[in-house]
C-alpha cells in the first residue's frame, strides 16, 4: 500500500481536517463533526440543498459545497454511507426553512439511511425531498432503473438543483429541476486498476495487467465485460455506444460532456477520451454546450474514467449557465 | 428454567459485543471477496463503542440492546448500521417493559425483528442477506415451540437453521445491496450479512442457555 496516510483509521477525520482548513473561505464546520455546510448556510430564503456518501470520491461529496451548489454534506467512512444521524444533521444544517432536497446517489445504505433521516425531519417539521441519481448505464437494463447506481452525473444534478434553489425556486421545483437533470443524465465506466481502502490494506478486487473492467462501479463493482485494453478512440466508442442509444441522445441535442478520472489517470489521458468523444458526438450531430474534463468524481486510487453526458432543455441549460464557486466546480456565468 | 430474568439478561449483550470484536478479522475477510472488506472494520467499530457506553451507563437486557441500536442506527451508517439497528431497537422494543423473557416472548421478539427489517429493505430469502439466516432461523424457533419444545430446546433449533442459512447463501447470487452488481460473480462466497446475522443468533442462545 502506497499512500500518505498517518493512521488508516483517522483518514476520513485528517482529511477533513485539512479540507477546512484549506477550504475555510468556502466550507464551515457543523456541530456534528461528520457534516461540513457552506459557510453561509443555511441561505436564507433558499432551498437547502443537501448529499452525502461514502468517502474517497474527492472532491465529491464535500467538493461540491458552496456557493448556488451543495448547502450541506454528511461524510461516511470510505466507501460506505453515512449514517441516519449525519443525513439528519446536514438537513439541520442546510434548512433555512424553505425546506431541503437531498439529492444522492443509489446505494442500498445510502437509501436506507436517507430515508431515516428523512422521517426524523418530518418529525421535526423540516419538509424533506429526495432525488436518487442513477446514471450509471452498465449497472442495470433500461427496464429496471431503479437498481441502476448514481457516478458521476450526481455533479450535475447537484448544479442544476443548486442553481434551481439558488434562482428562488421553491422546495418541489427544485426536486423536479434535479429530478429532470439526472433523468437526462447518462454515464459509463472503465477501470484500469484497482483501488485500497486503507483500513484493508490490499486491493479488494483485481484487474489483470493489459486488462480493463467496461463499466465499472464507483467502487470497484464489476460491469458488463473485462477485456483487452484498448485504444482511447475505441474505448470513447464504447462509451458511447453504450449512453447515447439509452436516453436516447439524438442530432441536434445539445448537451453537457463531463469526463472524469477515476483518481490515478492522468490528466493528460481524460483530454486523449475527451477528444475521441467529441469526435464521435460530432458525426451524430450532437452537439457540446458546455464540458467538463478532470478529476470531478473518483474512487481513492484507480485508474479509468468515467463518461456522462446529459441532454439539455432551456430550464437545464440556465441552470448549468448560473454561476457557482465550490471547491470540485466553479461556474462563471456562461454565454 | 423457561424464562431468564431481563435484569440478568446484560450478559447476553456483553457476550455478544465479544463474539463480534472476536470475529472481526473473519467478517471482513468473507466480505472483501464480494464486498468492500469493511463489514468486521464497522461491526467492530459499533459493538465496541457499545461496550464503552454500556460500561458508562449499564443497565438490563432492554437497555443494552437499546443502546446498541441506537449507536448503530447514528453512528455507523452504511448498510448494516441501519439493519442491525433496527433489529436490536426491535428487541430492546419486545423486552422493554418486561421482567422475564419466555420462549414465547422470545418468539415474538425474533417477529418483531423480522417485521421491522421488512419496512427498511426489501430483501426476500433467496436474495443473499442476513435475511437468509434469519428467516429459517426464526421458522426453527416456531416450529420447535408448535411441536412442543422447551426454550432451550428451541434455540438448539434456531442456532441449527442459523449455521445452514448462512451456509446456504454460498450458492446464491446476490440480488439486492451492492454485491447484487456483481451477478453470477457472487456465487460461491458467504454472504458477510448472513455471516454476522449468524453470529448474533448462536451468541444469544448459547447465553440465554446459561440462563435458563
Amino acid at each position: 500500500m502506497q499512500k500518505i496516510i498517518n493512521q488508516p483509521h483517522e483518514v476520513v477525520d485528517e482529511m477533513l481536517k485539512g479540507f477546512i482548513r484549506a477550504h475555510s473561505d468556502l466550507v464551515a464546520e457543523t456541530d456534528n463533526e461528520r457534516v461540513l455546510k457552506y459557510i453561509h448556510a443555511p441561505v436564507k430564503g433558499k432551498v437547502g440543498i443537501v448529499t452525502g456518501g461514502g468517502s474517497g470520491h474527492k472532491p465529491a461529496f464535500i467538493g461540491y459545497i458552496g456557493k448556488n451548489m451543495v448547502d450541506a454534506v454528511a461524510v461516511g467512512e470510505i466507501f460506505s454511507s453515512p449514517p441516519a444521524q449525519m443525513f439528519y444533521d446536514a438537513v439541520r444544517a442546510a434548512d433555512a426553512g424553505n425546506g431541503v432536497a437531498i439529492l444522492y446517489g443509489n446505494y442500498a445504505g445510502d437509501n436506507m439511511n436517507v430515508a431515516m433521516a428523512m422521517e426524523q425531519a418530518e418529525e421535526d417539521g423540516i419538509r424533506v425531498t429526495k432525488v436518487v441519481a442513477n446514471d450509471d448505464v452498465p449497472s442495470a437494463p433500461a427496464s429496471e432503473p431503479g437498481k441502476r447506481r448514481g457516478v458521476a452525473g450526481e455533479i450535475l444534478m447537484w448544479k442544476v438543483g443548486g442553481a434551481k434553489a439558488a434562482m428562488g425556486g421553491n422546495l418541489d421545483e427544485v426536486t423536479a429541476a434535479a429530478q429532470k437533470a439526472i433523468n437526462n443524465t447518462r454515464s459509463m465506466g472503465v477501470g484500469l486498476s484497482p483501488c485500497t481502502i486503507p483500513e484493508v490494506g490490499h486491493p479488494n478486487f483485481t484487474i489483470e495487467e493489459g486488462k480493463m473492467e467496461v463499466g465499472i462501479g464507483h467502487h470497484g463493482e464489476p460491469g458488463i465485460a473485462v477485456s483487452d485494453i484498448e485504444k482511447s478512440s475505441a474505448i470513447a466508442a464504447r462509451m458511447t455506444d453504450e449512453i447515447i442509444p439509452d436516453l436516447p441522445f439524438k442530432r441536434d441535442d445539445e448537451v453537457v460532456v463531463l469526463i472524469s478520472g477515476l483518481g490515478s489517470t492522468p490528466i493528460m489521458e481524460l483530454y486523449i477520451l475527451y477528444n475521441d468523444v467529441v469526435k464521435i458526438l460530432d458525426q451524430r450531430g450532437i452537439k457540446v454546450y458546455l464540458s467538463y474534463v478532470g478529476n470531478y468524481f473518483t474512487s481513492l486510487e484507480m485508474s479509468g474514467a468515467t463518461l456522462t453526458i446529459m441532454k439539455l432543455d432551456a430550464e437545464l441549460k440556465s441552470c448549468m449557465d448560473y454561476e457557482a464557486d465550490s471547491v470540485g466546480l466553479r461556474q462563471f456565468r456562461h454565454h | 428454567m423457561q424464562a431468564f430474568k431481563i435484569s440478568e439478561g446484560s450478559i447476553v449483550a456483553d457476550r455478544l459485543i465479544i463474539a463480534i470484536q472476536s470475529e472481526k478479522q473473519y467478517l471482513s475477510d468473507i466480505d472483501g471477496a464480494i464486498g468492500d472488506g469493511d463489514h468486521g472494520i464497522n461491526m467492530n467499530k459499533g459493538f465496541t463503542m457499545c461496550r464503552e457506553a454500556l460500561d458508562r451507563e449499564p443497565g438490563d437486557l432492554a437497555h443494552s440492546f437499546r443502546t446498541l441500536s441506537k449507536i448503530l442506527m447514528m453512528k455507523i451508517g452504511g448498510s448494516m448500521g441501519p439493519l442491525y439497528g433496527k433489529f436490536f431497537s426491535a428487541l430492546a422494543r419486545s423486552y422493554e417493559g418486561k421482567t422475564e423473557i419466555g420462549k414465547e416472548d422470545f418468539l415474538a421478539s425474533l417477529e418483531a425483528v423480522m417485521e421491522e427489517l421488512g419496512k427498511i429493505s426489501s430483501a426476500r430469502p433467496g436474495d443473499k442477506t442476513l435475511i437468509d439466516t434469519l428467516s429459517p432461523a426464526v421458522n426453527a424457533f416456531r416450529k420447535a415451540l408448535d411441536e412442543g419444545g422447551s426454550f432451550s430446546e428451541a434455540l438448539d433449533m434456531m442456532t441449527e437453521a442459523a449455521r445452514s442459512g448462512r451456509d446456504s447463501t454460498k450458492d446464491m447470487v446476490a440480488r439486492i445491496g451492492r454485491a447484487s452488481r456483481l451477478g453470477e460473480r457472487s456465487r460461491g462466497v458467504i454472504d458477510a450479512g448472513a455471516a454476522s446475522c449468524c453470529i448474533i443468533l448462536e451468541s444469544m442462545a448459547s447465553s440465554i442457555k446459561l440462563l435458563l
